[in-house]
Parts: C-alpha cells; sequence; structure tokens
C-alpha cells in the first residue's frame, strides 16, 4: 500500500530543507509548501544592510526553498498565509508591546498559523500530516494514550519551548524528524543529499522583524495603520521619583538594563511597566528577584489538567535554564500559580512559563 | 501520473510545427539581421517573412510592426512611448481596473513620472462601458488603453467603441490584444487602433519574442538605448529563431482561428456546463459577456482556490487562480476583486484555459476529478473555521 502523504514546511533553510531531502531519500510521498506570512516589502526601513535573507518569507528564502524542492524533485507550492499571519501574530505583537508585555510571536505563530492552518492547508491538498525543521520529539505516551513533546536531543536547539501551546490533535499530526539529531549531523546530512542550502547562515531574529529593532518595527506598523501613535511617558524609580522621559513603553522590557536614560550609580534595570500611566520603574537588580508568579492561556501536554500541586522544572523565557518549582491550581480554573524555590530574575509579562519533567514537557501558560 | 494542462491563458506549448520553421534560423542561419553581409542578410530574410506573416493576422502593414522581447515589452513600449512623445503640459491617460500588470504597472509608472491616470472601473459584467470611458475623457487626454480580451475572465471588450471615442479627443488608442491575438479575429482597422501588443508564447511560438502593432504615421519614443534595429524603435540584436517561431505562429493561428473557435468553444462549453451540473455551488463569472472561445471563470462557494489548485495540481490538473506573480504566491485577483467580488470570493475562483491540444477525453477525466475534490474540501471547511 502507497503512504500516505506528508507535507514538509519549507523555510528555505537548512533545516526544513533538510526534512524534505530525508523523507524524499526514505521514499515518503512529500509536498513541500512555503509560507508567505509577512511582506518585508511593507515596512523596508527594517530590512538590514545586505539584505533580508535568512528570515522567513524574503524572497530570497522562497526562491531558496523552491529550488531545494526543485533539486530534491518534490512538488512545491507557496501559500500565502499574510491576512492571517497579520491578524494573529502581528497586529498582537504590537499591542503586547504598548501594553508593556514582552510577546513570543514565533509560539503564537506555532499554535496559530503553523500548526493550525497550515495543518488544515495540508489536510487540503490531501496530506493527513505535517513535518517541520523543529528540534523537538513527538512521541505517544502508550500507557495514557497522551500524545507527549519532549526536548529535541540536541538540547542547545531545543525548540519544545516554543511548542507547548500544541493540543493533541496538532502533536498527533505533526512529526518533528530532526528532533533525534545534533545540528551538526544535520548540517553533514545537508551535503550527503547535496541539499542546496547547506551552508546557508541561519537566522535568529523574529521573521518580520529583520534588524532586530522591536521599537522600530511597533513604530512604524502603528504609523503604517495611521489610527494610534505611541505614547511618551517617564522613567520612574520605585519611590515614585521621576528620572528620565522615554519615548513610549514599547521600548522596554522587564529587566533590561540598556537604554534607560537614566544614571543611579549602580546597575540599574526595568523591574516593572505601568503602561496605563506610561511609567516603567527602575530599581536594582535584587528587586528583579521574584519567586512567584501566575500564568493564563493554559495548555497541558502530558497531563490533561492540573488537579493537584506538581513538582516540576519551570523555564521562564526561551534562553533559561529550567529550575525547580511547584505549580499549583488556583481558584480560578483559567489560572496556575507557579512558586519557584529559588527567587528568579526578571519574570516577564507576556512570556511563557512551560513546565518540564525530564525532557517531556508537561504544559505552560502565560505568565500574567 | 498523465498530466493535463488547462492553463492556455498562461502560456502555451510551442507548435511542433513552429519549432520546425525555427530549426533552420537556430543551426543554420548564424548571421546578425542588421549585418549588411550575406549572413546578415539571411537573417534579415526570415526576421522579413516572420512580420509579413504576423501581418496578416492581425491585418496590418508589415512595416508597421516593431518585434519586441515579449507582450509586457511591447505593452511597455506602446504606453511610455506614445505618452513620452505626446505633446502638451498636462498629459492624461485612461485605461481600466482589468488590465494586466504589464499596463497597470507601466500607468503606475507614468504616474510617478507626473502624468495624470484614470483606471475605469468595471461592472460585474467584466466589461468596459464606454460611457465610463467617454466620463474618464479630458481634453489633455493623449492615450487610451483597453485590453481587447481580458486573461482572466476572457472577456471581450467594446474596442472599436472606445478607440473611436479617443480619437475624438485626439488621443491614440493602444490595445493589449496578447490574450486575444490567435483566439479572435484581428483587423487593427476595423478596430481602430494605433497601438497593439502581442506575445508569442501566448499563440504557441516560444517565450521571449511579442510584437507591437504601431499605426503608420503614430509616433512613439523608444524605451531601451543602443542601435537602429526595428526602425530604431526598439535597439537589440533581433531574436531571428524566436521572430520566426512568431510567424509561422502567426500563420498557424491565422489558417485555423475559426475551426480552432468553436471546437475549444465547444470544449469550454462542455466544461462549464458539466462543472455547474456536476459541483453545486458555484457559478460561471462574467458568464452572459462575449468571451474569449477557450476562457472559463469558475467560482467554488465556501473553498479556497489556493488548496483547490494546489490539489488538482497533485493529481495531474493544472489550472490558474488569478493571475500567476513571479514569486509564485497566490494573491487574490485584481480582475476579480474589479467586478465587485469581496476578497474571499475572489479566492474561491479557479481559471481553466483550454488550448489547440486540448482533447474531449482530457476535458472529461478533469470532470470526473473535480467534484470530489471540490466535496473533498467542503467537508474540511468546518474545521478550519472551529479552529
Amino acid at each position: 500500500m502507497p503512504k500516505d502523504l506528508i507535507a514538509v514546511a519549507m523555510s528555505g533553510g537548512v533545516d526544513s530543507s533538510v526534512v524534505a531531502a530525508m523523507l524524499h531519500a526514505e521514499g515518503q510521498p512529500i509536498v513541500g509548501m512555503t509560507m508567505q506570512l509577512w511582506n518585508q516589502q511593507r515596512i523596508p526601513e527594517l530590512i538590514p544592510e545586505g539584505g533580508a535573507s535568512g528570515r522567513c518569507c524574503s524572497l530570497d528564502d522562497v526562491y531558496d526553498a523552491r529550488h531545494v524542492a526543485q533539486t530534491v524533485g518534490i512538488p512545491f507550492y507557496v501559500v500565502n498565509f499574510e491576512d492571517r499571519f497579520e491578524k494573529e501574530v502581528v497586529a498582537p505583537f504590537v499591542e503586547d508591546y504598548i501594553s508593556g508585555r514582552t510577546p513570543i510571536p514565533c509560539t503564537i505563530c506555532n499554535n496559530l498559523i503553523k500548526f493550525d492552518q497550515f495543518l488544515d492547508m495540508a489536510k487540503q491538498v490531501g496530506a493527513e500530516t505535517i513535518a517541520t525543521g523543529h528540534y523537538a520529539r513527538i512521541e505517544r505516551d502508550e500507557t495514557t494514550g497522551r500524545w507527549l513533546l519532549r526536548k529535541g536531543v540536541d538540547e542547545s536547539r531545543d525548540q519544545s519551548y516554543f511548542l507547548f501551546g500544541l493540543t493533541q490533535d496538532q502533536l498527533s499530526r505533526s512529526s518533528f524528524p530532526l528532533g533525534g539529531m545534533q545540528k551538526d549531523e544535520v548540517r553533514a546530512l545537508a551535503h550527503k543529499l547535496n541539499v542546496p542550502v547547506a551552508d546557508k547562515g541561519e537566522s535568529r531574529e523574529i521573521c518580520f522583524v529583520p534588524n532586530g529593532d522591536y521599537a522600530q518595527f511597533v513604530e512604524k506598523y502603528l504609523d503604517e495603520k495611521g489610527d494610534r501613535t505611541v505614547s511618551q511617558g517617564v522613567v520612574v524609580d520605585a519611590e515614585g521619583n521621576e528620572l528620565a522621559e522615554h519615548g513610549g513603553v514599547h521600548h522596554f522590557t522587564v529587566g533590561q538594563r540598556k537604554g534607560l536614560g537614566v544614571a543611579l550609580g549602580k546597575p540599574a534595570y526595568v523591574t516593572e511597566i505601568r503602561p496605563a500611566t506610561g511609567e516603567v520603574v527602575v530599581g536594582s537588580k535584587e528587586a528583579l528577584h521574584r519567586t512567584s508568579f501566575e500564568i493564563e492561556r493554559l495548555n497541558w501536554i502530558s497531563i490533561p489538567r492540573l488537579d493537584e500541586p506538581l513538582r516540576v522544572k519551570a523555564k521562564i523565557r526561551y534562553q533559561f535554564r529550567a529550575r525547580a518549582a511547584t505549580i499549583r491550581p488556583t481558584a480560578d480554573p483559567g489560572r496556575v500559580a507557579v512558586e519557584f524555590d529559588a527567587p528568579q530574575l526578571a519574570i516577564t509579562p507576556g512570556q511563557a512559563a512551560v513546565f518540564y519533567h525530564g525532557d517531556s514537557v508537561i504544559g505552560g501558560g502565560w505568565i500574567v | 501520473m498523465k498530466r493535463h494542462y488547462f492553463d492556455h491563458n498562461a502560456t502555451t506549448p510551442i507548435d511542433p510545427r513552429v519549432l520546425d520553421a525555427m530549426m533552420p534560423a537556430l543551426r543554420e542561419v548564424s548571421g546578425n539581421a542588421s549585418s549588411i553581409h550575406s549572413y546578415g542578410q539571411d537573417a534579415r530574410r526570415l526576421v522579413e517573412v516572420a512580420r509579413l506573416q504576423v501581418a496578416e493576422l492581425v491585418h496590418c502593414d508589415s512595416k508597421e510592426l516593431v518585434f519586441t522581447g515579449s507582450g509586457t515589452e511591447a505593452d511597455n513600449l506602446a504606453i511610455l512611448g506614445a505618452v513620452r512623445a505626446a505633446k502638451g503640459e498636462q498629459k492624461h491617460v485612461v485605461t481600466t481596473a482589468i488590465e494586466h500588470p504589464a499596463v497597470l504597472q507601466t500607468c503606475q509608472q507614468l504616474e510617478y513620472e507626473g502624468v495624470a491616470v484614470d483606471y475605469v472601473d468595471v461592472g460585474p459584467s467584466g466589461i468596459v462601458a464606454l460611457d465610463d470611458v467617454r466620463t474618464a475623457l479630458r481634453p489633455e487626454t493623449v492615450l487610451v488603453s483597453v485590453m481587447h480580451a481580458n486573461n482572466e475572465l476572457g472577456t471581450i471588450q467594446p474596442i472599436a467603441e472606445i478607440a473611436e471615442a479617443a480619437h475624438e479627443v485626439g488621443a491614440l488608442f493602444h490595445t493589449d490584444a496578447v490574450q486575444s491575438a490567435g483566439k479572435l479575429p484581428i483587423d487593427v482597422a476595423a478596430l481602430g487602433v494605433d497601438l497593439l501588443a502581442l506575445s508569442g508564447h501566448k499563440l504557441y511560438a516560444p517565450k521571449g519574442v511579442g510584437a507591437l502593432y504601431v499605426r503608420n504615421g503614430v509616433d512613439i519614443e523608444k524605451i531601451q538605448f543602443g542601435g537602429g534595429h526595428e526602425r530604431g524603435r526598439r535597439p537589440g540584436t533581433e531574436n531571428v529563431s524566436g521572430i520566426v517561431g512568431l510567424g509561422a505562429a502567426a500563420q498557424l493561428a491565422a489558417e485555423n482561428l475559426a475551426t480552432e473557435a468553436d471546437r475549444q468553444g465547444a470544449l469550454r462549453d462542455r466544461l462549464e456546463q458539466g462543472i455547474l451540473q456536476s459541483v453545486a455551488d458555484c457559478w460561471v463569472n462574467a458568464s452572459d459577456s462575449p468571451r474569449t472561445p477557450n476562457t472559463t471563470n469558475i467560482g467554488f462557494n465556501g473553498i479556497e482556490g489556493e488548496p483547490l489548485l494546489i490539489a488538482l495540481d497533485l493529481k495531474g490538473f493544472a489550472v490558474a487562480s488569478g493571475a500567476a506573480c513571479s514569486s509564485g504566491v497566490v494573491e487574490p485577483s485584481h480582475v476579480l476583486l474589479a467586478i465587485g467580488l469581496d476578497k474571499s470570493t475572489a479566492r474561491s475562483c479557479l481559471r481553466f484555459s483550454i488550448g489547440k491540444g486540448t482533447t474531449e477525453v482530457e476535458v472529461e477525466s478533469l470532470l470526473d476529478m473535480l467534484p470530489q475534490v471540490v466535496e473533498r474540501l467542503r467537508a474540511l471547511a468546518p474545521a478550519q473555521t472551529d479552529a
């Protein structure tokens, strides 16, 4: 019996290109599809010198993805999700920044675009499952019947943090063929399979902000919309003393040290952002330490829900080593209380808290 | 997998007879058509035979034809060339909202250069109303550009009437005939056009060659520089083999125009009726308007054209949704928006365009396949809105 068609999400980068090449080499019928998410030309000021290659959706990357598909010898299509991406990812990103939060658009994109609209598109063209180049693993727990999300074998590349929002249905229809590999092995395989982009560099920035200047993006985007402008505000200390003026709360994130425009004689950090008054509170490093916080918009992976306190390892941003914590249900079923064993720096509203048991994702939510 | 091509408005395969005609130009005739020696004269002879063949297709004097590198280039040369050559401080151009990007973007370039441009709307018929053009005309109008047949709908525009109206205010008239040349009879005198653009690869000639008819006495500026080719109007060494191909294709098109129009028209009608009968809740865009015999544009309520196109392609049927663009991204068609469809309705439409090679068997196998694919997509549609 012929194998079922799989749709491979191809970004034009090495990882997803290797996924396509290896699945094809295994005799798996696949169709490559590149998601057109954002028109880089819309805010051309944000394209860094030398172009935006390596950031998704630049014409160069679509070109690369198509070139890979043609070299590998698979059908390939570009699918346009720009409308949905702007509505679900870009607009909330901007809204978060001007509301004093620090968003993670990649997670939202995973939840609402890559593992939602793309899965739908795959199904519509006749592919029941999708494969992507994420460094994470999906396994089925035969005793509970639940789909598990585990860290990628290459811990330095692990992307499970960005995938905590996947539902059981989404996990059941997705595969991450690189989850068991080291990045070096992926590059080597790219060469072995003659993947044209084997030596291409990597993108680390958010795809629609190719130069990494989020504040500029927020301003240009609001400018383009013409319906709102960012409001100025002041930097204050814990006692409420005004220290400096600033160009809008979207320039700041909790824990930020640089670009505060104040001199306190000792290192100063953003400890709190008050969007309603436009105040950015700064203080000492010690003032940044917190032990407990709450999360909302929960998603559970290895467990169906949280009924009782649970000891976990918690991660509160991508570049953060998971640390011991206890998570507890609260009176509000939509919220969970998190308490670290020891105080942590810069627990930032808008970021995700993701809980692990070993290398398996228990679930997570968004820091309030 | 057996493949079936229903996208002849995008491009056509080279007719084997056209290829045969081209081979001597590629293998044996190596000269530059502008050279004085016998090699050059051999090449020139081929170019001029081709010019006569194209002239016969559109019923003009061969001296009125300029060979170009594409239909897009012919449109650019016509519009930029005519407007820049026109006299006057305040220049004004009238075109329509359903033109091909080769015309639309050239007009936008003119706007950037300070020329005023009006884009006349069309209604659901996909036909430009003569009165709307008249309303847009001004004393300073120097050019009116209206396509002969629309690429997406096939709708045929009232060229002769509009050309007459343009001339009444002293403007030149250009038509983009890329989609009609070879499909509809063209007589430049009867149409009353001053400029007419056509493209080789839409009529079974190779890609990379086009032609512009410039009525005797009409002055256009050249838009590229480098030599005296094509009577100084299109510098650049002639693409001899391509031009020979265009000539041969034009001759074949002229010979078979009426029979092919009947044959393809019958296939198109069968396809259209077959789809309307076997697929619920679909419609033909601009169905009551005069259309090129090979084109139908059909909307499938409640589904997206993009996955439908991909699903059909994966099953071996090549169709189109909107105009393809260079990055391969499918954008909602400006033509469908112009006839009053909203964005999501426009996205649910596909274009099927038949050609010389299309057979009844192919139409029937498309009719066998299409209803189940549409049904499957519709069955999946609710899941998408829940998600």
